[in-house]
């Protein structure tokens, strides 16, 4: 440990955004909450209130986003850049104070910003998407509040406000999900949504209790801060106080919930399914909400992950497992869909492995960067199925039956789609290329050399099935409604070869028939004008997110050098040993140590000893150099799949090669893996059957005879006790005591009226002289009372 | 002094009220003897007045003149209303009760 620099550091700079960026939350908040008191009296319906209230959300990230890359622009070179914490207590109970408060650092600006950004996008874009719906203002207002359980999960100071935002997430998802609930398949996949999460969420509670009872006594000893607090909990992991077991089961715990999440293997099942919701729903719960909230759980308590799960240490975690499986198994089903949006959920479900990959192998960078290029492309590529479904295909999502030749129809859709399909397979120099090459490079780069062949075959895979989905749906001949039938028309007869297939998955061939119905009045319009390009509050949308699907890279393009590393510089968190200032403000901040990236280990104890004299936010983590000859080899990898993908599927689908066409019925070996695929690994049956009936048939017939024996043995107990005691009280309290009180009063009122009976005689005279005499009686007692 | 003699003569008239409100049945002598006794009040009234060199009493003897004069009104017209229903102005026939 040297001591470099001991002097006071140069302030930082702050803002009215970063001090107030619990706004972006906040307002959607007040905005769903207006929503659903006024919004169906309002001229549209609600939506104004959705829509402007993202875009104040969105204003508020965009200055939070200037002005904390001003705050890390006025750090010194190796200064620690201390984010912006306001709370406020929110409940007292048994002497723990519960706090609500923002957190607001690199990691915050930059899902915040995204976020928002795509939050406002899809809102304009359901405008149209869903206008005529029937429930058109309760899906604002779930949207508006989605949004907003997700930014409130963002800037989260602490882990309960953390939780209240995830669990407002599932809640939404599972509305939006639903949200056409009408249709049994609907209700069910919002339900199936909901559990899965849930299962996972037990993990969150039970992370977040160990978490609160292992680390509460230091972090408020040596912090002042509660167990709850994002900081002393992140402090606390790194600094060698925890015991190892403790931490690792707060860091498994936890990364059940990012399973359950974020859709990583074995929990991935809810995923696909949710494609039953609104493509808006899909867009937004896909790229940047919902299922980025496991992601960022990670990304957020990095520390805790990091010492628990030992990341950067010499054996594989069980994140990269994990996530490793998650790639390959859902690149590999996203083959066998026909349905484009089912395809993307997929993708959705690899790209989120590829993310989860990074962070298992100490690419925290690179990790948060996908997230970040990721959310743009894949909302650019739902909304794009969504157009295509809204204008070209009568509703419909299958590729096979009701689409192909859709490029010159809709040439803005086939642009966005085309271009987020580079970006997605990480073509250069789009953005997927920077993010996805740098977690592979990195990965590489740590030691894990077989992560890394897996992450390149999760490329070659990529590339293949996006080809595949993009020649079924722009190239070849026009199908179904593409070609102008009537969706209803399309039976299933015509297309013989896959009729079990398609029946299996009918229920979700289509978006709903509850959009179908609401769009009536469009659908003989639709049907003689053929497949057109959607309108402008679709196609705008599409086209700002296909613009950033090819610039969004540069961010940190580590290609070009030092100087394009802007996330790093802005959002990574410093390494550097600081003596938490207890009075002081932020700025005043000592720096004892400086670590020292440069050979790619590092001086700076944090994450790999105790740190001495100061405290640690952030673990070191390395960078891999960039080569060119790396990035080529991934390259290469890239457009093999594209090109082998595009040989196959212009002979299977184009010409129908007989060689190609049955294969799966004719190869035993095809049709064991087509059946394995299209049974998706048959976890969908082992859930259903296995678990949820295997707990609900022993769990049912114990209940009957719990229900039975003891619950009816108790009633029937009670139901004794209570006559015994009834005949008790009707003996002797009721008929003895109160009767009786009841008979003497009556019979003291009757002996009184016999007595005083005669003096109502009717006699004026009598009364005069009663009176009189009275009178008289009492002046005689006032005289001798007063003498 | 004159007072005592004011207060033996409402005394007097007080008993003899009395006895008219008691013994007569003639309902119309027993309003008058009801009258009697307001004017022995009146009577004691003005001798204590008289005695404590104070007008209160003069005053509660006017008040008492009108609420007199008010009183005989009201009853005067319920002894011409029961005379008109049973011909009779008799207060022992009035009652109608069986005790």
């Amino acid at each position: 440990m040297m001591f470099a620099a001991t002097e006071t550091l140069s302030p930082l700079a702050g803002g009215w955004f970063l001090d107030n960026a619990w706004l972006a939350p906040f307002v959607p908040t007040i905005g769903y909450a207006l929503i659903v008191l006024f919004g169906k009296r309002l001229p549209k319906k609600g939506s104004e209130i959705g829509v402007s209230s993202l875009v104040a959300s969105l204003v508020v990230a965009a200055g939070a986003v200037w002005q904390w890359i001003q705050r890390v622009n006025s750090a010194g070179e190796e200064q620690f850049v201390s984010p912006v914490v306001r709370t406020w207590t929110w409940w007292q109970s048994g002497g723990v104070e519960f706090t609500i408060g923002q957190h607001v650092d690199g990691l915050t600006v930059i899902v915040l910003f995204v976020v928002a950004f795509i939050s406002t996008l899809v809102q304009v874009y359901s405008l149209e998407y869903l206008r005529g719906d029937r429930r058109y203002t309760h899906f604002f207002a779930a949207l508006t509040l989605f949004s907003a359980g997700m930014l409130a999960m963002v800037v989260a100071e602490d882990m309960i406000l953390f939780l209240l935002g995830w669990e407002i997430m599932g809640l939404c998802s599972f509305l939006l999900i639903g949200h056409w609930w009408e249709d049994g398949a609907n209700s069910r996949a919002a339900l199936k949504a909901f559990f899965t999460v849930r299962t996972g969420d037990v993990g969150l509670l039970v992370g977040i209790a160990i978490l609160f009872f292992a680390a509460n006594e230091w972090t408020t000893t040596n912090l002042g801060l509660s167990g709850f607090s994002i900081r002393g909990i992140s402090a606390w992991a790194l600094s060698g106080e925890p015991n190892s077991t403790v931490i690792l089961m707060a860091a498994v715990a936890l990364f059940v919930a990012c399973i359950g999440k974020s859709g990583q293997f074995p929990l991935h099942t809810w995923l696909p399914d949710a494609m039953a919701g609104p493509t808006p729903v899909s867009s937004l719960l896909h790229s940047s909400t919902m299922v980025v909230g496991g992601v960022f759980l990670v990304a957020r308590l990095y520390p805790v992950f990091f010492a628990g799960l030992d990341i950067l240490g010499p054996s594989a975690n069980v994140i990269m497992i994990i996530a490793a499986i998650t790639i390959v198994i859902a690149a590999a089903l996203a083959f066998v869909q026909s349905d484009i949006k089912r395809v993307l959920a997929y993708s959705t479900v690899s790209q989120l492995g590829y993310m989860m990959l990074g962070l298992g192998a100490g690419a925290w960078l690179p990790a948060v960067f996908h997230i970040f290029t990721h959310a743009f492309f894949k909302a650019c590529l739902f909304l794009c199925a969504g157009s295509v479904s809204h204008s070209a295909s009568h509703h419909s999502f299958d590729m096979k039956k009701d689409m192909g030749g859709l490029r010159k129809h809709m040439p803005v859709t086939f642009a966005a789609w085309t271009v987020s399909t580079l970006a997605l397979c990480g073509v250069f120099p789009f953005s997927g290329f920077f993010s996805k090459d740098e977690i592979i490079d990195n990965v590489g780069g740590n030691g894990y050399t077989f992560f890394m062949v897996v992450g390149l075959l999760g490329a070659f895979l990529t590339a293949a099935y996006m080809t595949r989905a993009t020649y079924l749906t722009f190239f070849g001949a026009p199908r179904g409604a593409a070609a102008g039938e009537h969706a209803a028309d399309a039976g299933h007869g015509a297309h013989g070869a896959h009729g079990a297939h398609d029946s299996h998955q009918a229920h979700d061939t289509h978006d709903s028939h509850g959009a179908h119905d609401s769009h009536d009045p469009h659908d003989s319009h639709d049907a003689h004008a053929g497949p057109r390009e959607s309108g402008v509050l679709i196609t705008a949308p599409v086209a700002i997110l296909a613009v950033l699907a090819i610039f969004a890279g540069l961010f940190n393009a580590t290609p070009f050098g030092e100087s394009w590393e802007y996330l790093k510089k802005w959002v990574e968190p410093r390494a550097v040993v600081v003596a938490e200032p207890h009075a002081g403000g932020p700025g005043e901040s000592f720096m004892f140590s400086v670590p020292n990236a440069e050979e790619g280990h590092s001086s700076s104890p944090c994450g790999t000893e105790t740190p001495k004299e100061g405290i640690c936010y952030a673990p070191v983590v390395n960078h891999a150099q960039f080569k060119w000859s790396k990035a080529l080899l991934s390259l290469v990898i890239v457009f093999a799949g594209i090109a082998a993908s595009w040989v196959l599927s212009a002979a299977y689908y184009g010409r129908r090669d007989p060689r190609l066409v049955g294969l799966t019925q004719r190869n035993a070996v095809a049709r064991a893996g087509y059946r394995f695929l299209a049974n998706k690994y048959y976890l969908d049956d082992l859930y259903e059957r296995g678990v949820v009936s295997g707990i609900s048939g022993p769990v049912a017939r114990g209940a009957y005879w719990f229900n039975q024996n003891v619950l009816d043995g108790i009633l029937h107990a009670v139901a004794r006790a209570a006559r015994a005691v009834a005949q008790v009280v009707y003996r002797d309290i009721d008929q003895r005591i109160v009767d009786g009180a009841v008979n003497a009063s009556a019979d003291v009122t009757k002996t009184a009226g016999a007595t005083v009976q005669p003096i109502q005689s009717g006699r004026v005279g009598q009364y005069g002289a009663l009176l009189f005499a009275t009178a008289a009686v009492a002046a005689l007692v006032f005289v001798i009372l007063n003498t | 002094m004159l007072t005592s003699q004011f207060l033996l003569l409402g005394a007097i008239l007080f008993c003899i009220g009395v006895y008219g409100v008691i013994a007569r049945k003639n309902a119309v002598l027993v309003l008058m003897s009801i009258e009697l006794i307001l004017n022995s009040v009146n009577i004691n009234l003005l001798a204590f007045a008289l005695r404590n060199g104070s007008a209160d009493g003069h005053t509660f003897a006017l008040y008492i003149i009108a609420v007199a004069a008010a009183e005989v009104g009201v009853g005067l017209a319920m002894v011409l209303m029961i005379y008109r229903n049973r011909r009779s102005i008799a207060l022992d026939d009035l009652s109608e009760m069986r005790g």
